[in-house]
């Protein structure tokens, strides 16, 4: 690798920093609020019949807790920061930067406020309501302005291509927020959705798979194309395979939707339009893999000393993995056997839990280093613990959802020798049961890795400057 | 959908997928500037960028992507209102009724149209059909007691009927208990079946602008003792005095629309079987607000050849055992 100039640029990480704790922070509050809820569809008991410990309350806390909290908070931390260093210049308007972080903090506390409350808009991932909403979208109005302002005054000829996916990411998601969240007010906590019937289904999938599309897919892709080749000290594998894939998969994925809505009272056309996009959108996705996991060409052997250097490249391989399962989810006759299945769940956490988490917690461990004046995390070898737990959670929860939801899948549409259904829905709920056990146990684990981070975290955070050394590459 | 928005669909459609094809077409070129397999000279805080070309594998896999979406959009509905080669839609869309559609299915039919849900529909009828034609041929009192007609109306009870009267038929609060042999239409077969068929409705209006709060107190105690529940002597007193309110329905001695013929569904008030909660609270309540209850009509969703054989199952659970004079 060429020689790395050193630049005396003088980045703000104050607000980087910020972003980066809170990311730990909110992963460990909404997992934990995730395997609390796992484990009230094994043992229903532990709702306490409290009604804001009620399943029905606390999912989207979990879900906005993990997406907006925990994801989000990574991808703020990951892209000021990428955005400073591949520009070669501070933040553009630092208190608005600083802005961002305090409103999103509110952002996220009204939702652990108001959610439990069972106040909700009731579309799914887009449950704020109202008021907050208006506050999202000041939030990321200025996020927009921070970081496109900061590409404007960059120092540096070309725009790399992470920026050009976090760019992406945070324009399109302003659009979904806006149009998805248009309400009528009633009163100061309760609002109607301006769209009616499968119009509504149609915008709420339209925002639902984009913001998997835009903020878990392409703001990530973002993430790793700086701290892949970064972390493995190589060069990106493929430019113009980054050219074909950024744009390819802008271009479909914003019409994947309806595949959401198959076998609905929306037109044919509609269902068949976002299958095929659904379809084509798979080999823009491998693009990404394919160029992150090429630029490990010849440094392979990095990955069995390099704990951080795995959660990446793990990310990616489940990356692979949900992006090829999703677009065959998304055909209708799989669909009709996974839809309103587990199966739909397993696949949303290989996604979440494999690539977004993963990548994140990676990033993380990369950046923490940096931004405390340290050579490297407090710890490596409980680095590599937490890979291990993660990676055993991650795919005790998959395993356990692909046969409970298959399972679901068959025994739903079984039929006896006279036409009736051979099950009843509480015989596929009994034959679930087990693997809810089983998802449960691969949630623990996966909170249990969160929390030996935050403790590694807090000691590099606290040690003195310059007191962890860098560990010697291996020649 | 309009020609406007039928032209929208596909201009912004086929541009995205030819424009895929035309990124693909160009980065296979080199135009970079610099050698295949070299960075390509751009460098961001100590990243470059290599030149390598598109992985060969993918490339094709992008290619028959893009070819199968063009064949799959001109096969099937997909590009605004162009209807696709294969004439398949998923169902007669926009119908509004049961009318509606059992019509569009018969002229669907007819015409030879490519509707899956239709065809699913006929295909069903003719594999099962006979099966319950072959049971409906036979009296329902013959069927209650045999095994394969019953194992069949379980299932059909499981799938239709338990979400309001559960599992095991035993109903839940405003949802009959179907084993007691306690019936608000009555528990003939012909009544089963008429229930079945064409559902029910039941209204108890709230009595609460005539009685007032205290009348309502009154005729909660006297509604009780009439189950022969211990309550306020003085107020059941009051509350009989005024009873000729409820009498029409109920009867003037409170045992139900169905003890005087009368097909309102007004429940025998003397059995201490109570439909909405017999506690005073749950009385006082229906007093209060009135009741309505609504049992589906199953007609047109099941048909009569399965109404027949659930009318059997549900007879059965109130008479659990056989008669004497039939074995």
């Amino acid at each position: 690798m060429s020689q790395t100039k050193s630049l005396n640029v003088d980045y703000n990480y104050s607000v980087v920093r910020l972003f980066a704790l809170t990311t730990v922070l909110w992963g460990i509050v909404g997992m934990a609020v995730g395997v609390l809820i796992a484990a009230q569809l094994y043992w229903p008991a532990l709702n306490f019949d409290t009604p804001w410990l009620t399943y029905s309350r606390l999912r989207p806390l979990h879900t906005n807790a993990v997406i907006f909290a925990f994801g989000t908070s990574a991808l703020f931390a990951t892209s000021y920061y990428i955005v400073q260093r591949t520009c070669q210049v501070r933040l553009f308007a630092e208190k608005l930067a600083m802005f961002t972080f305090w409103g999103w903090q509110a952002v996220i506390v009204s939702a652990i406020v108001t959610l439990p409350m069972g106040l909700t808009s009731s579309k799914e991932y887009a449950e704020l309501e109202w008021p907050i909403d208006i506050l999202i979208t000041l939030v990321w109005v200025s996020y927009a302005i921070v970081f496109f302002g900061t590409l404007v005054k960059r120092k540096t000829s070309h725009i790399y291509v992470a920026n050009w996916f976090l760019g992406g990411f945070i324009l399109t998601v302003a659009a979904l927020h806006i149009v998805n969240s248009m309400a009528m007010p009633v009163s100061a906590f309760k609002s109607y959705s301006i769209y009616a019937g499968a119009v509504d289904a149609m915008i709420q999938w339209w925002y639902g798979h984009n913001a998997v599309g835009f903020l878990l897919t392409a703001g990530f892709l973002g993430m790793m194309y700086y701290f892949v080749p970064k972390q493995a000290g190589r060069p990106v594998y493929s430019y113009r395979l980054s050219i074909v894939h950024f744009w390819a998969l802008i271009a479909l994925y914003i019409w994947a939707g309806p595949h959401h809505l198959h076998y609905t009272a929306l037109p044919d056309w509609t269902q068949s339009l976002g299958m095929v996009m659904s379809v084509v959108l798979f080999v823009p996705s491998w693009g990404g893999m394919i160029n992150g996991i090429m630029t490990l060409s010849g440094a392979w052997h990095k990955l069995k000393t390099d704990p951080i250097l795995r959660f990446l490249i793990v990310s990616l391989s489940f990356y692979g993995m949900s992006t090829f399962e999703g677009p065959m989810m998304a055909i209708k006759s799989v669909n009709a056997l996974s839809h309103y299945t587990d199966w739909t769940i397993g696949h949303v956490h290989s996604g979440a839990l494999g690539w977004v988490a993963m990548i994140s917690i990676g990033a993380i461990y990369h950046l923490i280093p940096v931004l405390y004046n340290q050579g490297r995390m407090y710890s490596i070898s409980l680095i590599n613990t937490h890979f291990w737990l993660h990676t055993i959670g991650v795919v005790l929860y998959i395993v356990a959802m692909w046969i409970s939801g298959i399972t679901q899948g068959m025994m739903w549409r079984a039929v006896n020798t006279d036409g009736t259904l051979t099950y009843s829905f509480v015989q596929s709920l009994e034959a679930s049961k087990p693997f809810y056990l089983m998802r449960f146990i691969g949630g623990v684990f996966v909170v249990a890795g969160m929390l030996l981070m935050a403790y590694n975290v807090y000691k590099t955070v606290r040690a003195k400057d310059e007191t962890l050394q860098p560990v010697p590459a291996a020649a | 959908m309009s020609s406007f928005w039928s032209a929208w669909i596909i201009v912004l459609t086929l541009p995205v997928l030819i424009g895929c094809a035309i990124l693909l077409t160009w980065n296979l070129k080199n135009y970079v500037g610099v050698p295949e397999d070299e960075t390509t000279g751009h460098e961001v805080d100590g990243i470059e960028e290599i030149n390598n070309p598109l992985p060969r594998w993918w490339t094709y896999m992008f290619i028959l992507t893009l070819v199968w979406s063009v064949f799959y959009l001109a096969a099937y509905p997909g590009l605004g209102n162009w209807k696709g080669f294969l004439g398949w839609t998923s169902s007669n869309q926009g119908i509004k009724s049961l009318e509606e559609s059992q019509l569009a299915v018969t002229k669907a039919v007819e015409e030879g149209r490519n509707v899956e849900l239709d065809r699913e529909m006929v295909r069903a009828d003719e594999v099962y059909g006979p099966v319950f034609q072959q049971f409906a041929k036979r009296d329902v009192l013959d069927l209650a007691y045999d095994d394969d007609a019953i194992k069949i109306g379980q299932r059909l009870f499981l799938q239709n009927c338990s979400l309001c009267h559960g599992s095991d038929a035993r109903g839940q609060h405003g949802f009959p208990n179907l084993t007691d042999n306690d019936w608000l239409y009555g528990g003939t077969p012909d009544k089963i079946k008429e229930t079945l068929l064409h559902g029910r409705k039941a209204a108890m209006p709230g009595w609460f602008d005539a009685l007032g709060e205290q009348g309502i107190k009154e005729m909660t105690a006297y509604v009780l003792s009439l189950s022969g529940r211990s309550v306020n002597e003085r107020d059941a007193e009051a509350g009989k005095t005024k009873f000729a309110l409820c009498a029409a329905c109920h009867g003037p001695d409170g045992k139900g629309s169905l003890a005087h013929n009368l097909p309102f569904g007004a429940p025998n008030l003397t059995d201490n079987i109570w439909l909405y909660g017999g506690s005073a609270r749950a009385v006082e309540e229906t007093l209060t607000k009135g009741r309505n209850g609504v049992m589906p009509a199953f007609k047109q969703t099941l048909g009569e050849d399965k109404v027949h054989i659930l009318t059997a199952y549900v007879y059965r659970l109130a008479h659990p055992e056989k008669p004497a004079e039939q074995q």
